[in-house]
């Protein structure tokens, strides 16, 4: 029984980090703040200027639980990499598929369809919700989106999917300020972009999607998937690919649904940010620490898998998904099922 | 023919589900549920190793178990050297499967028959009989390697060779034995193969179901 396990995060900048008999010992400036156990923990990542003693390295590595180090505003760095799991021959099936137009083709259509499936069911939900004025445009949102869906199994290459992906999308954040009920005048979201943020919610955005990224890298190397080699998005040299498709289901409910409660629910104002001379934005500590807070408590919430018709703590969604994915690569089920929210 | 002998926990495995043999050997999966972990500790206690003797018998903890003739090797929790250095192994069993599982308690005999065809050859003796010792109930059950016993246990050797040599996942059981199988998760036995209905990726339905 794959049990949900906390990954620790860790943030505060000068903290040192190790291990204490089967604990992990949380200093800062010499003074202890935490004992963890260890069987309580799946990993751990650590932003900037964090200390971790080679002991608790190798600890970690020799359970399978990676360490990420991640810059102070969360940017990508590094990951051990921990003695493979898993089978040589997944591994291999997993080149064969890639190698594979038609099937590449088949698994990224799917991905797309779980995401786009996912944004459509975001935007009804909160069309239902939404003052009369919203509820139109989000609604008209959410039928451009199903006529995208309609396209999908029509893309005849990947990069006709990423089309089709890419058009859904416009749809989809152009209306997303809508879903906001707090401090719309400052929420505002030029267009999606990546680093560096040049508003708040990309800013929110960048965060949060650096986490569940990482998460999504962790579940693929857990089942033994090799995370870089993706099939709806581009390999490219250091990107882990593979991460990024399993993402991209979870982005409407798992990411981008938590950035909308934080916001509506006040606790995340306007005061969590800086604005920085020329116009970027960045997400201050405190900020941080509430979304990392609200996003561990997130994980806990059960969702019935369409799939699998099991009751399954949302943060286990991305370890389910590897392995319904390495099922199918391995040829044990004939197509890969995307994770469907209800 | 793999190079390697099998473990002879891989028969066991394959005997209660040829999946879940593949999933540990093939697929190289594991997940631990209570009855593994349990069974782990007690034989970390049964495994301290060492030589002990007891009246006229000897007591071997942990032997290292090999037969070049059937290509297997695996450890035995405990043999006991009856006079004339007649091998008796006992393996030790933290009650896995009720009282009724009789596929729990044909596959922990087979083990256990697997044992003795390693002990036969190492000891040039034949090892006719052996015992399960459950430890919560602290009983012994005694069996006896019989010709049927025998052949089944040559012929788990053959399935897992044919699945390593293969490298195929044998489909799920799918049956009451899932219950006591600590990889469920990995292995989904219940799950339908392809989608099931009312459940379709590419569904342009407007409002939810
Ligand atoms: S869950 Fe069932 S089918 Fe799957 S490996 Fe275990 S016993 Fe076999």
């Amino acid at each position: 029984m794959r049990q949900l396990l906390n990954t620790l995060y860790v943030q505060t900048q000068g903290t040192y980090l190790h291990l204490d008999t089967d604990n992990i010992r949380v200093e800062v400036e010499r003074e202890k703040k935490a004992m963890l156990p260890l069987h309580h923990v799946n990993g751990v990542v650590v932003f900037g200027n964090v200390l971790l003693s080679p002991f608790l390295i190798h600890r970690l590595a020799r359970e399978h639980k990676p360490v990420t180090w991640l810059s102070e505003h969360g940017r990508f760095l590094a990951r051990t990499e921990t003695p493979v799991r898993g089978s040589v021959l997944l591994r291999m099936a997993q080149h064969d598929c890639a190698g594979d137009r038609e099937r590449t083709l088949a698994v990224a259509r799917y991905i797309a369809a779980g995401k786009l499936q996912n944004q459509k069911t975001a935007l009804l939900r909160a069309a239902r919700e939404a003052a009369e004025a919203d509820a139109a445009p989000l609604r008209q949102a959410a039928r451009d989106i199903n006529d995208q869906i309609a396209c999908l199994p029509l893309g005849q290459t990947v990069d006709e999917v990423r089309g089709i992906e890419g058009t859904a999308a416009r749809s989809y954040w152009q209306v997303f300020p809508l879903m906001l009920r707090q401090h719309r005048e400052f929420f505002w979201l030029s267009e999606r972009t990546r680093r560096p943020a040049r508003d708040p919610i990309n800013a929110l955005l960048n965060f949060v999607y650096t986490v569940l990224a990482n998460e999504c890298a962790s579940a693929c190397q857990t089942v033994g998937l090799d995370p870089q080699i993706g099939f709806l998005h581009a390999l490219r040299p250091g990107r882990a690919s593979l991460a990024l498709d399993l993402m991209e289901e979870l982005r409407p409910i798992a990411a981008d649904r938590a950035i909308l409660t934080l916001i509506n629910r006040g606790q995340i104002t306007p005061r969590d940010f800086e604005q920085h001379e020329g116009g970027v934005v960045t997400l201050r500590e405190e900020g941080r620490k509430t979304v990392l807070a609200h996003l561990n408590e997130r994980r806990k919430e059960e969702v019935t898998h369409p799939l699998t018709a099991r009751k399954t703590p949302l943060g286990l969604v991305p370890h389910v998904q590897a392995r319904l994915l390495a099922q199918h690569l391995r040829g044990d089920r004939p197509h890969y099922p995307p994770y469907l929210h209800r | 023919m793999p190079p390697e002998p099998l473990l002879l926990s891989s028969l066991a495995q394959y005997a209660y589900c040829p999946r879940r043999c593949a999933l540990v050997h093939v697929e190289q999966e594991w997940a631990d549920n209570i009855w593994t972990v349990r069974g782990e500790q007690l034989h970390a206690r049964a495994h301290g190793g060492g030589e002990e003797a007891r009246g006229d018998v000897r007591i071997l903890r942990a032997l290292p178990l090999v037969s070049r003739q059937h290509r297997l090797s695996g450890v035995a929790d405990v043999v006991e050297l009856r006079p004339g250095d007649v091998p008796y192994p006992v393996e030790y069993k933290s009650s896995r499967y009720p009282k009724t599982h009789r596929l729990g308690h044909f596959v922990e005999a087979l083990q256990l028959c697997a044992q003795a065809l390693c002990l036969e050859e190492m000891f040039s003796q034949p090892v006719l009989q052996g015992a399960l010792y459950h430890i919560a109930s602290r009983k012994r059950r005694e069996v006896t390697f019989t010709p049927a016993l025998r052949q089944a246990v040559l012929e788990a050797r053959d399935g897992v060779w044919a699945l390593l040599e293969s490298g195929v996942l044998p489909p799920p059981a799918a049956d009451d034995r899932c219950q006591w199988c600590s990889l469920q998760e990995e292995c989904e036995p219940f799950a339908p193969r392809d989608f099931p209905r009312g459940y379709d990726p590419f569904s342009t339905a407007l409002e939810e179901p």
